[in-house]
């Protein structure tokens, strides 16, 4: 019997098309677009001015606060321009611009780079790489992970979960990356086990993902501190508190994190960056990026740099279907449509999809007809067709009461509606003008 | 019979004493006194319970009047001056007499001035279109065209024209009582004073990009070439973030503006037809309703 979560949960299509496909090298995109914030928290400031020269892995954004993080020139050029342009959030955000003059590439090609294995860094000196470095969460929500191995010394952390679930549909990013990066993997799980003082390992993968939990079976056979999981296929079972709920039968208090019950989790590409981080100096300048859809001609995985536009992405996949629609910045259950093809590649895009005018075609929303499908789905346990109501209705106070903050908006709800109904939009802008008001209260 | 009569008759009349004695004793006991003035200002309100005052409705904001000593600071706009004035008159305060001020649209992006690049799929709602994106065409700052002010109108003052895909506000019917200003997630409804004939002056635009990328999303974005800044007599524009504002109580309604601007994003309402001279541009006169 395979571990998953017991409240809610769907399966979706899983469409992993290139989960068979090796991550091919992006050519050096000729101009990068680094957006300032591109991780939760306080965007970082510009330290560098228009017409500098920049290297590659150059502090070219200081973090902004403690809640912030680094952010590294992806390529080695010159600033054209401190300007604002769209990128994933929908808005126009502070970038900079950078014209790669393709002669410095000698640093941090190291993705080809031999294993190293041995840690040579004391703890502290892991955590300073770890923030200096720029290493952000790189499962979507770019959670700078710095704050997160930053324990106070009250709370007694028993296990450390590493996340390759990739429930999301479509995106075979992290599934790539355990296959071909596993060696370096397990090395960067035991920096963190140094680092942290953490003896007790689980790394959680899916059970599509046959060949990547063999692989890391093989490779951890003698090693009786981390354990591979296998985990019954469902989403959301990638969402942090999810996943400690079906490894550890713990259950995350509301509101709370995962180190609230003794618990930090990472995702696989995290870790990879944390390893390169910390064995070769590398800042996270580029990460594994899905571009998929079913009508696209080569659909693949690329090792990117960040900034660079979708546009390049999808010139190397074979360019647009005629009837594409919409161009998703994630998979297809949290992701996010993007507004044109120049928006850059950041930090948290694991995949760029493309999906064509049926697929994309929105239903018209009627009633409400009380069956309780998304009751059933919701893996909070909440019910999203009265927060809806509620928020429908203006009622925040009665919607907070209803527990609408705890959404961890994986769209469960709007996907099994029969009616079709915006369920998800409407919570998220329940939350939206409850977190408002609680900040005008402030 | 008629025994059964009279007892009936008796039980009722001596539950009726006994029941009224109790009320009465209990409404002596638990007696709360309230200013009959309240009422008699409520009755002048205009009962619209609009909230436009700040009070939650007509009667809390009879309250706040009667209660207050200082009224000036207090007004009710829906009513306006007249009602404040009869208001003051029955209270023995005093009320400052304020101009008229009426709902603008500081957008004038319609359909074909400002065109679309990318389609919104979810509810009709600005608010939650805001949350998602920018908005269905290149320029950030404009309407969005969901029709949240409508919604939240309680006058039927504002409806969407449907070829524009912009609101339309009915100044006659505005009450300015601010439910609009408060329902548009893009800050593009201002109250401006209505001056005499509803005459009114105002850059019809947000945009704060620099100029290329703004007139590239918008035929009619202001620029912020700094025109009208330079040839406005009185100084009342003023320059930020590549755009201009015309402040309303310093503005004598010259019209200089209006002529020199390049992308007609000021806007005059109900004035007369201009002489038009052979090497001017007609000017878009944009008329409410």
């Amino acid at each position: 019997m395979l571990k998953t979560f017991p409240k809610g949960g769907i399966h979706p299509h899983e469409n992993k098309i290139t989960s068979a496909k090796a991550i091919k090298k992006l050519p050096l995109p000729k101009t990068v677009y680094v957006p300032i914030s591109q991780h939760i928290g306080i965007p970082s400031e510009i330290i560098v001015e228009r017409k500098e020269k920049v290297s590659i892995g150059q502090v070219i954004a200081k973090s902004g606060g403690y809640v912030s993080s680094n952010i590294h020139s992806p390529v080695a050029g010159t600033v054209t321009k401190l300007d604002k342009l769209i990128d994933s959030s929908g808005y126009k955000k502070q970038c900079i611009v950078i014209r790669t003059d393709f002669k410095d590439q000698s640093n941090f090609e190291i993705i080809d780079t031999p294993l190293q294995t041995e840690i040579k860094l004391s703890e502290t000196e892991i955590l300073q790489h770890i923030t200096d470095y720029g290493i952000v969460g790189l499962g979507g929500a770019t959670f700078p992970s710095h704050v997160k191995l930053n324990i106070k010394k009250d709370k007694i952390i028993d296990y450390l979960i590493i996340n390759g679930v990739e429930c999301e549909p479509y995106l075979t990013a992290d599934h790539r990356l355990m296959l071909e990066k596993a060696e370096e993997i397990i090395v960067g799980i035991e920096i963190l086990m140094f680092a942290l003082h953490i003896d007790k390992i689980i790394i959680g993968i899916e059970n599509n993902k046959k060949n990547a939990i063999d692989n890391f079976k093989k490779l951890t056979t003698n090693n009786n501190k981390i354990k591979v999981a296998a985990l019954k296929i469902k989403y959301p079972q990638g969402s942090e508190k999810q996943l400690v709920k079906s490894l550890l039968k713990r259950e995350v208090p509301k509101n709370g994190l995962p180190l609230d019950v003794g618990v930090i989790v990472h995702n696989v590409g995290t870790i990879f960056a944390i390893y390169e981080a910390v064995q070769y100096n590398k800042p996270l300048i580029e990460r594994v990026v899905t571009v998929t859809g079913k009508k696209v001609k080569n659909p693949s995985n690329f090792w990117v740099k960040i900034g660079t536009p979708v546009k390049d992405l999808i010139d190397e996949v074979g360019g647009l279907p005629e009837d594409t629609r919409k161009i998703i910045n994630g998979g297809p259950m949290m992701g996010k449509a993007i507004k044109n093809t120049d928006v850059p590649i950041t930090k948290g895009t694991s995949g760029i999809l493309v999906i064509s005018e049926d697929e994309a075609e929105r239903k018209r929303s009627k009633n409400c007809i009380r069956c309780g499908q998304c009751v059933f789905v919701c893996p909070m346990g909440l019910e999203p067709h009265l927060l809806m109501n509620l928020t429908e209705k203006r009622m925040y106070e009665k919607a907070f009461n209803e527990d609408i903050m705890t959404c961890i908006e994986c769209g469960s709800c709007s996907y099994v509606c029969p009616s079709h109904r915006p369920l998800l939009d409407y919570i998220r802008f329940g939350k939206s003008i409850i977190k408002k008001l609680e900040t005008d209260k402030n | 019979m008629t025994d059964s009569v009279l007892h009936s008759v008796l039980l009722l009349t001596s539950l009726g004493v006994i029941a009224a004695i109790v009320l009465y004793v209990v409404s002596k006991k638990f007696y709360v006194y309230e200013n009959p003035l309240i009422t008699d200002v409520e009755d002048l309100l205009p009962a619209a319970n609009c909230a436009g005052c700040g009070s939650p409705g007509c009667r809390s904001f009879a309250e706040k009047l009667v209660n207050t000593e200082d009224i000036s600071n207090l007004f009710c706009p829906v009513g306006g001056n007249d009602v404040m004035k009869s208001i003051a008159e029955l209270l023995g305060k005093e009320v400052i007499e304020k101009d008229p001020t009426v709902a603008v649209l500081l957008c004038q992006g319609s359909c074909d001035m400002r065109p679309k690049t990318t389609q919104f799929q979810g509810p009709d709602s600005c608010a939650i279109s805001a949350l998602v994106f920018s908005g269905e065409t290149d320029c950030q700052y404009g309407c969005l065209g969901k029709g949240d002010c409508v919604e939240a109108c309680l006058f039927d003052a504002m409806y969407m024209d449907k070829d524009t895909g912009l609101p339309i506000i009915i100044t006659d019917k505005c009450t300015s009582c601010g439910a609009c200003v408060e329902a548009c997630p893009k800050n593009i409804i201002e109250m401006r004073p209505k001056n005499k004939r509803d005459l009114k002056i105002f850059v019809g635009c947000m945009n704060e990009d620099k100029g290329g990328i703004a007139k590239k999303a918008c035929n009619v974005a202001c620029i912020g070439c700094s025109k009208c800044f330079d040839i406005c007599p009185k100084g009342a524009i003023t320059m930020a973030n590549n755009l201009a504002y015309i402040d309303p109580y310093l503005c004598t309604l010259c019209r200089k503006c209006v002529d020199i601007c390049p992308t007609n994003s000021i806007i005059e309402t109900n004035f007369p037809p201009k002489k038009v001279k052979a090497n001017v541009k007609p000017v878009k006169i944009k008329t409410d309703a």
